[in-house]
């Protein structure tokens, strides 16, 4: 609220979680770090300015020179700065009559701004950029960027020849995307006409999905850098930085080699499992040398389809005991692989155990034999043409199994019904 | 019952039973109101503390633990949030504002049984030296009350002086705590910085500027000392206090000491009664033993303009807050935008503070920056480096508090320039983050004159040590008031 007499409160777990980003991001990082005051009147800060910081008296900022490797750009990181996010404005009423509102609860909240250098060629390679730096944010539980606003992106875009253009006010990834393309449409077109392109902040308007240029008075603002003599400097000492490397999460590329190397779980498979923390995570609580393969395909072809939103997961009463349960049983063959569709399908909706599911629904694996040998039977005396057809055709055998699985619900054991058809054909 | 006592003298009283709180409290409020029509120290008087000071009674009565200052009256410079209480800095602009929280000062005196017997008057959000920009009037010295109190603390340092209280916090960002107090013949202090906290002293220069007691004996100031400083988790600059006693140890004396006498603060411009002064006092210390050399800060020249620029440079960003949207006075938003609405609610601002805002815009900006403010951050670099470089060899540094005797309200007004030239004995310590001291040291004109003492960064016990010293060796009169 920008009170009278009331003094900012430094969030050390902000500093320990801004230096960790820093070092994943492979950023240099000063021995001590400092804030500043950036002076501009605007509704939604309180104070009237923000405490964030910069590099232009040292570098004092928590971290710079970093990069990270997208796909096969190696895109700079020219700087992560630590600062704190200013309030919400609301824009209500009609254009007659306009009225803002100004939500201040997320006003003083850390933020950490990640700044690059000028390495994209076109949105595409942006959007790539940004799903690896959401992944690695997640990974390394800084942040939740699924989180509406947890994440949000400014772009800087400009042709050969032309000035730089900042767009401000993108809501998502993919508007950011569309942004970005009709920003260099629009910047082409001027410059084939030979129209200069200004230097400006445009807007983008998320109805009419184009970029508007924001008023020029924005562009005048001189924002009076100082220190921030509130915040005294803060060292970020040697074994901080020790211990952070410690607690540092294992990387998505390291957590993917594992993967491939120590369980031969297919690399398009250990693509998709190490990237997102929420299944990944999953996967290191439930698996062991046996079940790893199984279990990594459990979690990419089934349940990624089952928990595919951040509000699913959250309802869902699923956990990795159930995984491990359901890996286990398949492998020893309790359960065949297609009946255990039903059964994540049922332990995802109600939370229930493995074995509840299955006495419930009869699922168990029919893999006793004479059991088995009476329905194959069964199935033989009500399809006797295709029975016979089946001893010049091998074709129509499968036809037979299907049959049998029908009868089971999917719950035989495939191998050994075409083991006893086989046997009753010859 | 006498009012003009000190801290100290009243716990006595209070405790050997010899003054009952609620006569002291009510008293207190006679002289209040007998009184400041005239001086105007008070922007608001707190007369409901009278059943506070019943309770106080009873529970000695009844035997039971009271605060260290048992109900002791203690004015506060309007500039530091009190719960509940109008909180205006003595601006239109925060005219109706209500301090929703209390500053950690004044929660560490509410534990102490303190009883707030109002917010005292003081120049516009801090910034002058006579009061006279205070929105709401300017108080009088009670010495002749055609003359200013000093300030920006002036209401502090004069309801302590005409004994409407019996001790004050003010802020001193500049000598805005010793200078009042030199003014009105009372003791001011201000702490090595970050020995106080800051939280809920609203922003005038906040890397600089410190809370700091006015009083009418040293003594009094070691003893608010022990209660207000030490470290707080709601000011990230403040440092350990170091659980030390000031009080302890007062009477150590100078014997041994070595004092500098700052060459540039006794020179030009200075009134001959308040060098005579000065000469006294430095005579008094080697009579007490010290060893007193004449020294020279080269820096001091330049201190008084790197203040200026460093102070309006931080005020531009501590006052942007006051954009009328969430606290202030009533002034309806309909019909503006936001840019014109918080053009039009500034305009309450007084001129001192416009004139600082119109500087503190300019002095940092682009292109601007490194003529003015970067300069200024270098002047104030070296001044530290040349003042530490003293302390190697000192122990203390003298200097009269002001080189000028107190002026008549309205002498000066017009010439901020030569008001400015008030301050150069003053902001060293604040530039530095140095402790000072001023005390009331002798009369002219039937007007007191202060004397200065520094110390170095914490070493503000020996500084009262020393002001206790000399402080021993005068009687001033009474104020006549």
């Amino acid at each position: 609220m920008g009170l009278p007499g009331s003094l900012p409160r430094l969030n050390q777990k902000a500093v320990e979680k801004a230096t960790l980003i820093a070092m994943a991001l492979n950023c240099e990082i000063p021995e001590k770090i400092a804030f500043f005051r950036k002076n501009y009147f605007y509704p939604d800060l309180p104070k009237n300015f923000q405490i964030t910081q910069l590099n232009i008296y040292g570098k004092t900022s928590i971290g710079s020179l970093g990069y990270i490797v997208a796909g096969d750009k190696k895109i700079q990181i020219t700087r992560v700065q630590l600062e704190e996010d200013p309030g919400r404005l609301i824009y209500e009423g009609n254009s007659k009559n306009q009225i803002t509102l100004v939500d201040y609860n997320r006003a003083g909240t850390p933020l950490v701004e990640i700044v690059t250098e000028p390495d994209f060629e076109n949105a595409k390679q942006v959007r790539i950029f940004l799903n690896i730096l959401s992944d690695l944010l997640e990974n390394l539980d800084v942040s939740e960027p699924g989180l509406e606003g947890a994440m949000r992106a400014d772009a800087n875009v400009s042709i050969e020849g032309g000035n730089k253009v900042e767009i401000k006010n993108i809501g998502s990834f993919h508007d950011l995307e569309k942004a970005i393309d009709f920003e260099l449409i629009r910047q082409e077109s001027l410059h084939s006409r030979d129209i200069p392109i200004v230097q400006e902040t445009r807007h983008w308007d998320d109805k009419r999905k184009i970029t508007i240029s924001a008023r020029s008075k924005e562009e005048e603002l001189d924002y009076r850098y100082f220190l921030e003599g509130d915040i005294p400097w803060i060292k970020i000492e040697k074994e901080t930085k020790d211990r952070l490397t410690k607690e540092m999460p294992e990387s998505i590329s390291s957590k993917k080699e594992r993967y491939v190397n120590k369980y031969s779980i297919p690399a398009q498979v250990a693509d998709v499992l190490s990237s997102d923390k929420f299944y990944s995570d999953l996967f290191e609580q439930s698996h062991d040398s046996r079940n790893a393969k199984e279990i990594a395909n459990i979690i990419t072809t089934d349940l990624m389809g089952l928990i595919d939103t951040r509000e699913k997961r959250e309802k869902s009463k699923f956990t990795s005991d159930h995984l491990k349960e359901l890996a286990d049983s398949i492998q020893s063959k309790k359960i065949t692989r297609n009946a255990a569709k039903n059964a994540l399908y049922e332990m995802v909706k109600t939370g229930k155990a493995l074995s509840e599911i299955i006495s419930e629904q009869n699922l168990g694996n029919i893999s006793d034999e004479t059991e088995l040998e009476k329905i194959v039977n069964d199935v033989i005396l009500q399809e006797r043409q295709a029975f016979e057809q089946s001893k010049t055709n091998p074709q129509t055998i499968n036809y037979l199994v299907g049959k049998v699985m029908q009868k089971t619900k999917g719950n035989a054991d495939p191998k050994l019904t075409l083991d006893l058809l086989n046997k009753k054909i010859k | 019952m006498k009012l003009n006592i000190s801290a100290l003298e009243y716990i006595q009283g209070v405790q050997n039973g010899s003054i009952s709180v609620e006569d002291f409290i009510a008293r207190t409020l006679e002289r209040i109101k007998d009184v400041d029509d005239k001086i105007h120290a008070f922007l608001h008087v707190n007369t409901n503390i009278l059943g506070e000071a019943k309770n106080i009674d009873k529970k000695i009565k009844a035997g039971e633990k009271v605060g260290a200052c048992a109900g002791m009256p203690i004015s506060i410079k309007d500039n530091i949030c009190l719960k509940d209480t109008k909180t205006t800095c003595a601006s239109k602009i925060l005219h109706d504002f209500v301090a929703p929280y209390d500053a950690t000062v004044i929660s560490k005196l509410k534990k102490e049984d303190v009883l707030f017997v109002g917010k005292a008057n003081l120049d516009e959000f801090a910034m002058g030296l006579t009061t006279e920009f205070s929105a709401y009037g300017p108080s009088k010295n009670p010495w002749n009350l055609e003359y200013v109190p000093g300030g920006s603390s002036g209401g502090s340092a004069a309801s302590v002086s005409s004994f409407e209280c019996i001790a004050s916090l003010g802020s001193d960002t500049g000598g805005s705590v010793r200078n009042p107090a030199s003014f009105c013949g009372v003791v001011g202090y201000k702490p090595t910085y970050g020995l106080i906290s800051r939280f809920g002293l609203i922003s005038y220069a906040n890397s600089i500027e410190q809370i700091g007691p006015i009083t009418r004996t040293v003594k009094d100031t070691a003893f608010m000392l022990n209660i207000i400083s030490g470290q707080d988790p709601n000011d990230n600059t403040t440092v350990t206090n170091s659980e030390q006693d000031f009080l302890a140890e007062i009477d150590a004396g100078v014997e041994g000491k070595k004092i500098g006498i700052i060459k540039e603060m006794i020179g030009e411009g200075i009134d001959s009664s308040v060098l005579s002064a000065t000469k006294d006092a430095i005579s008094k210390l080697e009579g007490l033993g010290a060893i007193c050399e004449e020294i020279s800060l080269d820096m001091v020249k330049y201190s008084v303009a790197a203040y200026y620029t460093i102070t309006a440079t931080e005020a531009g960003s501590n006052l942007a807050r006051y954009d009328n949207l969430r606290y202030g006075y009533e002034f309806p938003v309909e019909g503006y935008e936001f840019n014109s609405y918080i053009a039009k609610a500034r305009t309450k601002f007084g001129p001192e503070v416009t004139r600082r805002m119109i500087l503190g815009g300019f002095v940092p900006a682009s292109g601007h920056a490194g003529k003015y403010f970067l300069k200024a951050l270098k002047i104030k670099q070296k001044l530290t480096e040349e003042i530490n470089q003293k302390f190697k060899e000192y122990d203390y540094l003298i200097a009269p508090t002001v080189p000028i005797l107190p002026f008549k309200i309205g002498e000066k007004i017009d010439d901020p320039v030569s008001l400015f030239l008030v301050d150069i004995n003053t902001v060293t310590a604040n530039l530095t983050g140095k402790p000072a001291i001023s005390i009331p040291f002798a009369m002219s004109k039937g007007l007191p004159i202060g004397i200065q003492l520094l110390a170095d960064t914490m070493q503000d016990k020996p500084l009262l040590q020393a002001a206790h010293a000399l402080e021993s060796t005068v009687r001033l009169p009474e104020v006549p008031i």
